[in-house]
């Protein structure tokens, strides 16, 4: 599988990358304010300074007459720490003040102009007011300019600036950490789903049926459809095994009824022997094509599993009798030691996980011994052990004996399919129980105990 | 001598505008090193003397070269361009000119950080004494009289006393005076009483000075029965002599201005450091807690005085309202009315 980057951090990526936009966005926007706010209040302190001048103009014996009012000058020293320069002129005339103090255009009479240049190597900004004097009889225009270095206003913009970056900052930071938790919180139904697919047993494949959010249906429809495909086709293919099992067993019969004619009417020996091994192989296959069919049956019937009340003591009893047959074929006895015990489960599956382990006992037993089964209560639970005096199991794993088409080490000479412990075993896990397997203490031969819960 | 002769023929050299005549007084403080630190100042050298030997006993390897020049002469002489590396007046208004048409460079420190905000002005121009203006009195003169404890009383006694007290004022001549200018300026601005105290100091024939000293002595001599005005850190060392409790220091309970004697690093200046030294130490005694003996007050730590309730004059563009020329020509024209209308040229 590729990783590619998990959607969390994408989005958290994603998140983070809008959250740094706007906190540059928000800095620049305080900044500019910022800026404008403090030049705005310059120019009206200049605009006053210079109207209040102007105010103080008159006329006296003919000459313009002025007085520089001390508030004018107090009211700039007021908001910063500027310099301050002024002139007031007529014409080309300077009345007083700073003679080369940069001039602004001239405005409308009465209204106050503002200007920025520089003076002293310094950038400063300029308000000016024009007002008619009357001098006598002559109308003189008198032009008052106050000017003041920017200096306030760029002190008062790095220090708004500079706090609007702290808070940007922050702001952003929170915005990740806020990014992180959304992200994490947003793809967790999709996580839960997650587990509780992986959570599920290997044959599990109902549909999912819990709430998710609506962006995620598609995904969950998808996965029930798959997984009602893979039901379908895992079906179809138990169904084509039982199918091909069922009818490879009925000409198998004919083949063996015949072979058994053929043999009573032969008297060459060596006719017999070939035909006694034909019979074993005939024999053999229907045994396993019998298991294949019991295989299918109990993934059949596992998914819809009967819960009815049984005893297993009854049912030892029943399926040991369907096996007398083969066993006295062999000259095997079959011994019982049954005590009552309840369990709840199907009787068509039970009987089938005995007789596979009972098949399998006689199979593996020398002729002319004893496989005694035995059904007791320990603690909570019946068990069911089926006791032989063959080989044994082994010294292998015997885990791996339970195992499709798996078959033990030391039993090279017979014939079997490996599937006997299998079915049995997956009987017993769909009931909630279980098989151990185990080598006899005393002396040879194998104890397989089935283990299920007492009803 | 010698060495005076000489320095004071290398001070002219180097500061081309002063005119010879124009430095009152002068003087050489060798240090150890070739270093020296130039000192242009309105603060008589006898006051300013104690502050040199401190600062040289922390740094013996700087010389101080020391000149003393009326508020006007210094103003002029920096604007054309004199060199030094410090600049001391009392004339808070001229020094803020100097400073806000660009004449001062910037000096930072962690002393000069500690002080107040109204001591100083963007980070150029620091206040180090808070100096408040006193009415001096020779008791003598008032025997039989209360002493006046505002501008109104005086007024009364002034005109209610017009023989005893004929010839007998003395305050500044604003013309010549850059501080009494000042005073009188902020005086104007504060209490309609400074008027009506000109015309009746006006009508008595009230003698002008241009100097603290001068007044302080011809009250103390009895030639005066009171100065109006007077800087108060020269009127105080003055009493310290010992006039015998003749001579009494008033501070006038309606009103009472306090300037702020100012010092700034001009743009020429070479000494940067030794003057940076010099600052923060004039700085250090400005916020020290207790008088002691230095001839100059400290800096009052509220800024305001707590017998008064009045602060100091604003260190701000305001100071440059009573500099312009028409608004000085105009001020000078009614003072002069006030204070000429009955008087005799001598």
């Amino acid at each position: 599988m590729i990783h590619t980057a998990s959607i969390g951090q994408r989005l958290t990526l994603l998140l983070a990358g809008v959250a740094a936009l706007l906190s540059l966005l928000s800095w620049g926007m305080v900044r500019s304010l910022a800026a404008q706010a403090a030049a705005h209040t310059q120019d009206n302190v200049l605009a006053a300074s210079a109207t209040t001048i102007a105010e103080t103009l008159r006329s006296e014996q003919g000459a313009v007459r002025l007085e520089l009012p001390y508030a004018a000058f107090a009211m700039l020293g007021a908001i910063s720490e500027d310099r301050v320069y002024y002139r007031v002129s007529s014409g080309d005339t300077v009345l007083t003040g700073y003679d080369d103090l940069p001039a602004p255009a001239p405005g409308i009479m009465g209204q106050v102009v503002f200007d920025t240049g520089r003076y002293r190597g310094a950038p400063i900004r300029l308000a000016s007011v024009m007002r008619v004097v009357l001098a006598g009889a002559d109308r003189v225009v008198v032009t008052v300019t106050v000017a003041q270095t920017r200096d306030g206003v760029d002190a008062v913009i790095s220090d708004i600036s500079r706090l609007a970056g702290i808070l940007s900052v922050a702001f952003f930071f929170v915005a990740v950490a806020l990014s992180a938790i959304a992200a994490r919180m947003s793809l967790r139904p999709l996580n839960q789903i997650a587990a509780s697919v992986s959570r599920r047993g290997p044959g599990d494949l109902r549909p999912l049926s819990r709430a998710a959010p609506a962006d995620l249906a598609p995904l969950l429809t998808a996965l029930n459809r798959l997984m009602e495909r893979l039901r379908l086709s895992l079906r179809r293919s138990e169904d084509f095994i039982a199918e091909a099992a069922h009818r490879v067993r009925t000409p198998l019969a004919t083949v063996r009824v015949q072979a058994e004619i053929a043999l009573r009417t032969v008297s060459d020996e060596t006719e017999k022997e070939r035909l006694r091994r034909i019979i074993r192989a005939v024999d053999e296959s229907a045994r396993s094509a019998g298991q294949l069919l019991d295989h299918a049956t109990v993934a059949y019937r596992v998914e819809e599993l009967a819960r009815d009340r049984l005893n297993l003591a009854e049912l030892a009893a029943q399926s040991a009798a369907g096996m007398e047959p083969t066993a006295s074929m062999r000259e095997i006895h079959l011994a019982l030691d049954l005590t009552p015990a309840q369990v709840r489960g199907d009787a068509v599956l039970l009987d089938s996980a005995i007789r596979n382990v009972l098949d399998n006992a006689i199979k593996y037993s020398a002729e002319d011994t004893t496989v005694t089964l035995k059904v007791e209560t320990v603690g909570s639970n019946a068990h069911l052990r089926v006791l032989d005096e063959g080989p044994g199991l082994g010294d292998g794993p015997k885990e791996l004996l339970m195992e499709r088409f798996q078959r033990g080490g030391n039993i090279a000479g017979v014939i079997g399919s490996g599937l006997g412990l299998t079915i049995a075993s997956e009987v017993l896990r769909a009931h909630g129980g279980h098989i151990e397997l185990h080598n006899n203490e005393n002396g040879s031969g194998a104890c397989v105990t089935l283990v299920l819960p007492l009803a | 001598m010698r060495y005076a002769c000489l320095a004071l023929g290398l001070i002219l050299s180097l500061v081309a505008p002063l005119a010879a005549q124009e430095i009152e007084d002068y003087r050489m403080f060798p240090g150890t090193g070739p270093q020296v630190l130039r000192i242009v100042s309105t603060t008589d050298l006898d006051v300013f003397e104690p502050y040199i030997r401190a600062f040289q006993s922390e740094r013996p390897e700087i010389g101080v070269d020391y000149s003393v020049m009326s508020s006007s002469v210094l103003h002029r002489a920096i604007q054309q361009g004199a060199q030094a590396d410090l600049v001391i007046s009392s004339a808070m208004d001229l020094q803020f000119q100097l400073v806000n048409d660009g004449f001062a460079r910037s000096y930072r420190s962690e002393m000069a950080d500690a002080l107040p905000d109204w001591a100083r002005w963007r980070d150029q121009i620091y206040a180090f004494t808070t100096e408040p203006a006193v009415v001096v009195v020779n008791t003598a003169r008032f025997a039989g009289l209360d002493l006046p404890t505002t501008r109104q009383d005086l007024i009364a006694s002034l005109r209610g006393n017009p023989d005893r007290f004929s010839d007998s004022i003395g305050t500044y001549d604003l013309r010549e005076s850059g501080l009494g200018y000042l005073f009188a300026t902020q005086e104007d601005r504060s209490t309609d009483a400074f008027w009506r105290l000109n015309e009746v100091m006006g009508r008595l024939g009230t003698q002008l000075y241009c100097c603290s000293s001068q007044m302080i002595d011809d009250v103390a001599s009895g030639r005066l029965a009171l100065a109006y005005n007077v800087l108060g850190s020269y009127a105080a060392e003055e009493l310290a002599r010992g006039s015998g409790g003749q001579v009494q220091v008033l501070r006038m309970e309606d009103f009472a201005n306090v300037m702020l004697r100012t010092a700034f690093i001009p743009v020429n200046a070479q000494e940067l450091t030794a003057a940076g030294a010099m600052l923060d130490m004039l700085i250090r005694l400005a916020l020290r807690d207790e008088a002691g003996e230095w001839p100059l007050p400290p800096l009052s730590q509220t800024g305001e005085d707590p017998t008064l309730g009045f602060g100091p004059i604003r260190l701000g563009p305001g100071l440059l309202t009573y500099l312009d020329p028409l608004n000085r020509r105009a001020f000078l024209a009614e003072w002069e009315n006030a204070m000429e209308q009955n008087r005799v040229p001598r």
